[in-house]
């Protein structure tokens, strides 16, 4: 079952679909990245996620896994041989990693965007005001997660450090666009220090988007119709 | 399993499933707890010392470690009391199980409720999309007795605290027949065999006293 082929669904921009890119890497497990067309989904997608037709997918021989969390703790558990745990190995610091992560995506993610999507200086303030608060939030569970190491993982990256680590390409897009730094050495000294550990990781370098092209992406999606 | 100093707190909500699934999860695995019920929508204290990040229940506490989100808490809890398990061992069935659990909460629910109290497009596209979303489920439980197999497991405690036990529920204030047999044989049939099974009975919310509440929330969303 382990050696079947392995396929992952997604496209460049998508932070979800770095998610198993960057797990497959961290166990070594080769996998085919199909790219959709911005704007379009194939057949191959829509066959393979029926219920929500979103990236990304991953297809393990001809069963499909959906929803990048998920797909995370699945790569886990079937490579379990392969690497270092992605997960913790307690149940109640697993339960953690799980909530910070569902945290970043109900919640921080949802509030990065507003940033972008924000119209006039009082909005723009107010959103990065949020997502500041956010970050001291995050700052602080890396600080209990990671028991002085350098990942909240521990000694290597985990299934947390992935999660928020695949933020880190439309973070920087954001700061860009706005002007403003959210993640620095003086605001959140732990994050700023961790992120750059993330980025340079062997394992995350070939799929992290570069911040200027994702910038352009981003001014392109969330283009203001002309008044 | 449980040793003689062990403390299991629960701070829930009788109407809410995020809260009772949690609390079949507990019976199943036979972990006795304390039961601290939170009148919402107000929040005692210890909700919020507890739960500072979302302030909502579920918000389970073994020990000193204080858990929130219903699902975490459940694979915690069966992570932690390894008799009675819920969630399959294989990683494909229970990447599946958790896909489901995470479609009844985050699809299922939002369809099911507010579209139905204020139907932007009509009652009926409202009617047909929530089913449209339950015929995945009835898919996934045809030909089986229950989501885990012949006992219950995770996908059963999530969709069963949340679609026969509260949004049924709401469906019939409504005048709802979302459901009805000759469509969802094998939903109908897993709601008959759920009711059978003594730990999900004794968290069923009571239902005259749950309708009458419902109605009030119906009332509520609708002049929202």
């Amino acid at each position: 079952m382990a050696s079947e082929q392995v396929k992952v669904i997604g496209a460049w921009a998508s932070p979800f679909v770095m998610r198993p890119r960057v797990a497959l890497n961290l166990k070594s497990i080769p996998y085919e990245f199909l790219e959709e067309t911005f704007g379009s989904k194939s057949e191959l997608l829509l066959k393979s996620n029926p219920v929500q037709k979103k990236i990304p997918v991953l297809l393990h021989g001809d069963k499909p896994v959906c929803e990048s969390s998920i797909i995370v703790e699945y790569i886990d558990e079937t490579w379990s041989t392969s690497g270092p745990s992605l997960l913790p190995s307690t149940p109640y610091d697993r339960a953690i990693a799980r909530f910070w992560a569902s945290y970043l995506d109900e919640k921080w993610f949802r509030s990065l965007r507003s940033i972008l999507k924000a119209e006039g200086e009082e909005e723009k303030k107010a959103a990065i005001a949020q997502v500041e608060e956010e970050n001291s939030f995050i700052e602080k569970a890396f600080i209990d997660c990671s028991k002085g190491k350098a990942f909240f993982n521990g000694e290597h990256i985990g299934y947390l450090d992935i999660a928020f680590g695949s933020f880190l390409g439309w973070l920087r897009a954001t700061e860009l666009l706005s002007g403003h730094k959210l993640v620095d050495e003086a605001k959140t000294p732990s994050l700023s220090k961790w992120a750059e550990q993330f980025c340079n990781d062997p394992a995350v370098k070939p799929v992290m988007p570069d911040t200027a092209k994702l910038a352009e992406f981003a001014k392109k999606i969330f283009a203001k119709p002309p008044a | 399993m449980a040793k003689k100093e062990e403390s299991v707190k629960l701070l829930g909500f009788w109407i809410s499933p995020f809260s009772r699934r949690v609390e079949m999860a507990l019976k199943l695995k036979g972990v006795p707890y304390e039961y601290l019920e939170e009148e919402l929508p107000k929040k005692t204290p210890l909700l919020l010392e507890l739960n500072p990040v979302h302030k909502k229940v579920p918000v389970l506490v073994h020990n000193d470690k204080v858990l929130s989100e219903s699902h975490l808490i459940l694979e915690y809890i069966d992570q932690t009391w390894t008799n009675n398990p819920f969630l399959p061992q294989d990683p494909y069935e229970k990447a599946m199980a958790r896909f489901w659990a995470k479609f009844v909460d985050e699809q299922i629910l939002p369809a099911g409720f507010m579209p139905l109290v204020k139907p932007e497009r009509g009652i009926e596209v409202a009617i047909q999309e929530t089913r449209e979303l339950i015929m995945f489920l009835e898919k996934e439980v045809t030909g089986k007795d229950f989501f885990g197999g012949k006992t219950i497991g995770f996908l059963d405690m999530v969709a069963g605290s949340m679609i026969p036990f509260c949004l049924a529920r709401a469906w019939e204030c409504m005048g709802i027949d979302m459901i009805p047999e000759e469509r969802f044989p094998g939903l109908n049939r897993w709601i008959k065999k759920l009711n059978e099974v003594e730990i999900v009975r004794e968290c069923i919310p009571p239902k005259e006293k749950h309708i009458e509440r419902m109605n009030k929330i119906i009332e509520k969303a609708k002049s929202s």
